[in-house]
């Protein structure tokens, strides 16, 4: 599904975060990214949606060559990675409702349809009863969970979440990771960096350890394996 | 473009401008102050652009007939003159007229000089097709013989007029230019300071997978319904004062050869231009201004 081959970033300021990355991830699989800051867990992960280009090697993301990917394309290859940011990232002047419509006005979807998937997907996060307020309206793990629920609107093949509880106190994380279990199981693919050791030694899943531009190691149901 | 997508685009715009009801202020603001200044600087370099022609107009060749000219000899005299080159109008005007009009400026004393004591001579006036061509007009007249006493035009005054009125003929359009311009450059600019608040909402945009005209459509519609009431209130100024105005100004000018540009076109003509860079430049400028942001 994600196959990355001897893939190399070089930044214009000649900064070398991916050096020499292999790597390929299932349709359906859960994937925790760790490792140390700067080693280019980010950079990887930006790697999927294509908000970075690689400097060489292969990048494939379901039928779309990341490489060969036109610029005009791009769009239509983030309709099926959905991105889960820790700054969650919901757009400030929309309701709730509206930021999880936005996804799906997007495809150009008709109305009806937009209407009751917005609906299934806060129902599915908790917070249907809160779509008509706007995202300061809300506790973080709330407007987390907004987030969520635009990603996964247009029933995106991967989810991709980026800290995604790092902003959040230990029982509204869990709640998160709740979520996540939950999308995944219906066949969806995450890919989750994260720094939370409790969560990846709790709830075992794959666990690729970006070090110096490299997987360092990539194990199945896997430990943290980092002091915190 | 299906049309619920241009349903919507247009929604959207109307949501973003009042839900950043202060920043569609301050854009709308300086549209309209810039717009107002435009506006009116242009009114008054036409008008005075307007007066400079009347003034030019109003420059004649005055072809004194030597005294004692038989009728016939005048008429053959008539027929050389309208054989010049340039020539657009000739009017005729007796001594008896010319003592006339001396009579009128100058006082009722003067009729002492009536009849046969009339000094003055009979004068034939040219006006020349192009005010530029004033003198090469007289000096023609001048060369027909002795018929001809004297011709007058204003000689070296009036090439100094000429000169005068092209200057500011000259310096009236390259305000007008450089104004459009600073209009150009202002309005586009406070569009960009509008759009660059919003620059996180641009980036979520793409991020959850909107193609860029999906995003720039409605910063477009947004850009032009700003240029266009911005445009507005300096056109319903202008609108105002100039018929006011001009009403006015006509009253005290009239007798005279000079007046203002006529609102039906010159008005409209403004209202168009202003209403036009409005939301031209406001819907480029907004477009242009998102271009950067575009780029995630």
């Amino acid at each position: 599904m994600i196959e990355m081959k001897n893939v190399y970033k070089k930044y214009p300021n000649g900064i070398t975060a991916i050096n020499g990355l292999d790597v390929t991830i299932d349709q359906g699989e859960f994937v925790y990214v760790v490792g140390p800051s700067g080693a280019g867990k980010s950079t990887f992960i930006k790697m999927i949606y294509r908000e970075e280009l690689p400097t060489k090697g292969t990048v494939k993301v379901g039928e779309f060559d990341l490489m060969n990917l036109k610029n005009k394309k791009i769009p239509f290859l983030r309709r099926h990675v959905g991105v889960v940011f820790q700054d969650f990232k919901l757009l400030p002047r929309l309701t709730v409702y509206e930021n999880v419509a936005y996804a799906m006005q997007v495809v150009n979807r008709n109305p009806k349809q937009i209407q009751k998937r917005s609906l299934e997907v806060l129902d599915l996060v908790g917070l249907k009863h809160k779509a008509r307020m706007f995202p300061n309206e809300l506790s973080g793990g709330e407007q987390q969970r907004v987030a969520i629920a635009r990603a996964i609107a247009n029933m995106p093949r991967v989810l991709i979440a980026d800290e995604p509880t790092g902003n959040l106190d230990p029982e509204t994380a869990w709640g998160i990771m709740d979520l996540l279990e939950e999308i995944n199981n219906q066949g969806t693919t995450i890919i989750m960096a994260t720094h939370n050791s409790e969560i990846v030694n709790r709830v075992r899943h794959r666990v690729l350890a970006v070090e110096n531009g490299r997987i360092a190691r990539d194990q199945e149901r896997g430990e943290y394996g980092y002091e915190n | 473009m299906k049309i619920r997508t241009a349903g919507r685009h247009i929604k959207e715009s109307f949501k973003s401008i009042i839900r950043n009801g202060w920043m569609t202020f301050a854009a709308v603001s300086a549209v309209a102050i810039t717009l107002l200044l435009v506006g009116s600087l242009i009114a008054l370099l036409m008008n005075v652009n307007k007066l400079a022609s009347d003034v030019e107009e109003d420059v004649s060749v005055r072809v004194y007939v030597a005294t004692g000219t038989e009728e016939e000899e005048r008429e053959a005299l008539r027929s050389e003159l309208e054989g010049i080159d340039n020539v657009d109008t000739i009017e005729y005007s007796s001594r008896e007229d010319e003592l006339d009009n001396v009579m009128g400026s100058y006082g009722e004393e003067f009729g002492l000089f009536e009849g046969d004591d009339n000094p003055l001579h009979d004068v034939f006036i040219l006006n020349t097709t192009e005010p530029e061509l004033t003198s090469e007009v007289a000096e023609e007249a001048a060369a027909i013989g002795p018929v001809v006493d004297d011709v007058n035009y204003g000689g070296a005054e009036a090439d100094r007029l000429f000169e005068i009125m092209e200057t500011v003929r000259n310096i009236g359009a390259v305000i007008i230019i450089a104004l459009i311009f600073t209009a150009i450059f202002l309005i586009s600019n406070t569009i960009r300071i509008t759009i660059f608040s919003r620059r996180t909402e641009i980036e979520i945009m793409k991020l959850v997978g909107a193609t860029n005209w999906f995003i720039r459509w409605p910063f477009l519609i947004e850009g032009a319904l700003i240029g266009f009431v911005g445009a507005l209130i300096p056109v319903s100024i202008i609108s105002y004062l100039y018929l006011s105005g001009f009403d006015t100004l006509m009253g005290y000018l009239s007798g005279t050869y000079f007046g203002l540009l006529p609102p039906n076109p010159f008005l409209i003509q403004i209202v168009a231009l202003l209403l036009t860079i409005g939301v031209v430049i406001g819907s480029i400028g907004s477009s242009l201004s998102i271009r950067k942001f575009l780029k995630v």
